[in-house]
């Protein structure tokens, strides 16, 4: 449970520290041991290996991931579009064949701003808890969140101008979010109006992708550009409350990206590709504290990391269903 | 390109924290600010609206609306459409242009505040009658066909126009488009006559009540058009918006002058004007 608290702290936007060696089990510690006297040597063995990993890995799971985001979305613009009441309304509240659900972030704001929860709205937030506890809590964002996929594409341009030297990537703190996951909280709750949702880019895509394009599109698109050419992936790691409203469902989520420290190269290409590298410190050579770690609640579960690392040693692992290596 | 042009320069750990901070509180700031500006709109109520049936207290119905737009997906007339950003807070929220296309009821259930799922638009109401979106008012009585005495012959709206009305007696569950329905009426009295309150107070009254249901009977008469007499002693027929006017904006919809001689004061209600 230590661990776990660590984890929730790393979320609030504390900076990840060194494990301290009386918090490492005696195998990973004996692990760690092993891998500092052979370390020197399996080095070029593993960069040759990671060399021919990278040219040949099929991004499987990404794959997954946005067939599934743009088959949610799509679901959502045909009931609609086609009339065919399958999943009606938009990603802030719904009905999936009559079944009600509402965002966790929409109707906590409106439950704060309106100070009454009607039983539907209770209904389907109480449904979207226990398919987020199950999932995984932030895997909403990398799987569902129209806004998370256009912030991909928006990455990728940013990395290639980071590496072409044209611009540089600015880090805010990470505080950031949990400061203002406090404000629009207060917001709601002190103007009774639910501030946040006016700005919200995951309520303003999603309607207008069902309903039809609107003005409010061009602060996404500021959102784009400040991601594109100031600061990677800037609104999801440092501003947005969704993420962090999900994140504290995923603290009690059997499904968790499971670390294995016994194959690992300690190369670091997991923490290159991942949204929110503060999670993956654990994978630095001699920080984990035990052969197996379950990532933390920040994880979006996105699998970016188990596509890019050769050695299996990050996996989705669902608690008493899988077995760890 | 000199040695010292090439080298990234190196801040120390104190100037980067420091910058940090700066970037990372304008950053905290610059969200929360622009979040507070969309209460511009919303607090000078820069934008009144039509709300849809049921809709609570303005402030608490924008307060309560989870902006996803299930009531738009089933109103068979297509009447609710959702705010753009320039309604700050409304961003999102239903509203009803009533001279684009009004809400005639044809739904009958009111649909759209069942599938409300949190009670923005009151569960509270049942019947078309029982909704409070405003009230009717002859703004421009020069122009009022029947005020001028005058007929209608023809296609309201023009063919343009693709708004949509049920008409009972042609299909119950299909809403027609209004430009395919020619009227030619010795007296314009179009807004009482696709009244949707005062088509049901007739059925009622002829002993037809909406689906065989007494409660759709609206208890009060909601337009008719009263005769004066002018001050030369000949006679006019104006528009008179009565009791049971619900505010649905038919009549403003319908109306065949340029700009409607007939608008809905939306949020008003009986009392404000009698």
């Amino acid at each position: 449970m230590r661990i776990g608290k660590y984890c929730v702290n790393i979320m609030m936007g504390k900076s990840p520290t060194k494990t301290p060696p009386e918090k490492i089990s005696t195998e990973a510690q004996e692990l760690h041991e092993r891998k500092k006297k052979n370390g020197e040597v399996d080095k070029v063995k593993a960069r040759e290996e990671h060399q021919i990993y990278r040219e040949t890995h099929n991004k499987k799971w990404r794959k997954r991931r946005w067939t599934t985001l743009i088959l949610v979305n799509l679901l959502f613009v045909v009931s609609y579009a086609l009339d065919i009441q399958v999943l009606e309304g938009a990603l802030t509240a719904s009905r999936f064949l009559g079944f009600h659900m509402a965002d966790l972030n929409s109707a906590l704001q409106v439950m704060l701003a309106f100070k009454t929860v009607v039983i539907n709205l209770l209904i389907g937030t109480v449904t979207i808890l226990i398919l987020w506890l199950l999932l995984g809590g932030r895997t909403f964002c990398s799987w569902v969140c129209p806004y998370h996929l256009l912030s991909e594409f928006a990455e990728m341009i940013h990395i290639k101008l980071v590496e072409k030297k044209i611009i540089k990537n600015h880090l805010f703190n990470r505080k950031a979010r949990l400061y203002l996951y406090i404000i629009f909280l207060a917001l709601a709750l002190g103007t009774g109006y639910t501030i946040f949702e006016a700005i919200s880019p995951t309520g303003i895509l999603s309607r207008a992708l069902i309903y039809g394009p609107t003005v409010a599109l061009l602060w996404v698109l500021f959102l784009l550009t400040v991601e594109i050419f100031y600061s990677r992936r800037a609104w999801c790691r440092y501003a947005c409350p969704i993420g962090l409203t999900y994140g504290f469902v995923g603290i009690f989520s059997p499904l968790k990206i499971n670390y294995n420290v016994d194959a690992c190269h300690h190369e670091g290409d997991c923490r290159k590709v991942c949204l929110v590298p503060h999670v993956l410190e654990w994978t630095i050579k001699g920080r984990a504290p035990d052969i197996n770690v379950g990532i933390g609640p920040d994880c979006t579960r996105c699998g970016m990391c188990v596509d890019v690392c050769p050695t299996d040693s990050l996996s989705y692992h669902f608690k008493g269903l899988s077995k760890k290596k | 390109m000199s040695e010292s042009e090439k080298r990234p320069e190196r801040l120390s750990r104190k100037e980067r924290e420091r910058r940090e901070f700066m970037r990372t509180s304008a950053m905290v700031a610059g969200v929360t600010g622009f979040s507070l500006l969309t209460l511009i709109p919303t607090v000078n109520n820069a934008a009144p609206r039509l709300r849809p049936p049921g809709a609570l207290d303005e402030k608490e119905y924008l307060a309560s609306c989870i902006k996803c737009g299930q009531c738009v997906q089933v109103c068979p007339v297509e009447a609710i459409e959702l705010a753009d950003i320039f309604d700050g807070q409304g961003q999102g929220a239903a509203y009803i242009d009533a001279r684009d296309q009004a809400c005639d009821f044809s739904c009958d259930g009111l649909q759209c505040v069942l599938a409300c799922p949190t009670g923005a638009l009151t569960h509270e109401i049942n019947y078309s009658h029982e909704t409070r979106m405003g009230i009717a008012r002859l703004e421009l009585p020069d122009e009022c066909l029947a005020m001028k005495k005058e007929g209608f012959r023809g296609v309201t709206r023009g063919l343009e126009y693709s708004g949509k009305l049920r008409f009972d007696e042609i299909d119950r569950w299909e809403p027609q488009p209004l430009n395919e329905q020619h009227f030619d009426l010795p007296l314009c009295d179009l807004c009482v006559r696709l009244c949707p309150i005062e088509i049901r107070a007739n059925q009622c009254d002829a002993g037809k009540p909406p689906s065989g249901d007494q409660n759709q009977c609206p208890p009060n008469r909601a337009i008719m058009l009263s005769v004066e007499k002018k001050a030369d002693g000949g006679l006019q027929y104006r528009p008179t918006v009565l009791e049971g006017c619900v505010g649905c904006g038919v009549c403003e919809m319908v109306c065949p002058t340029t700009a409607p001689s007939i608008v809905i004061d939306e949020r008003k209600v009986w009392e404000d004007v009698a």
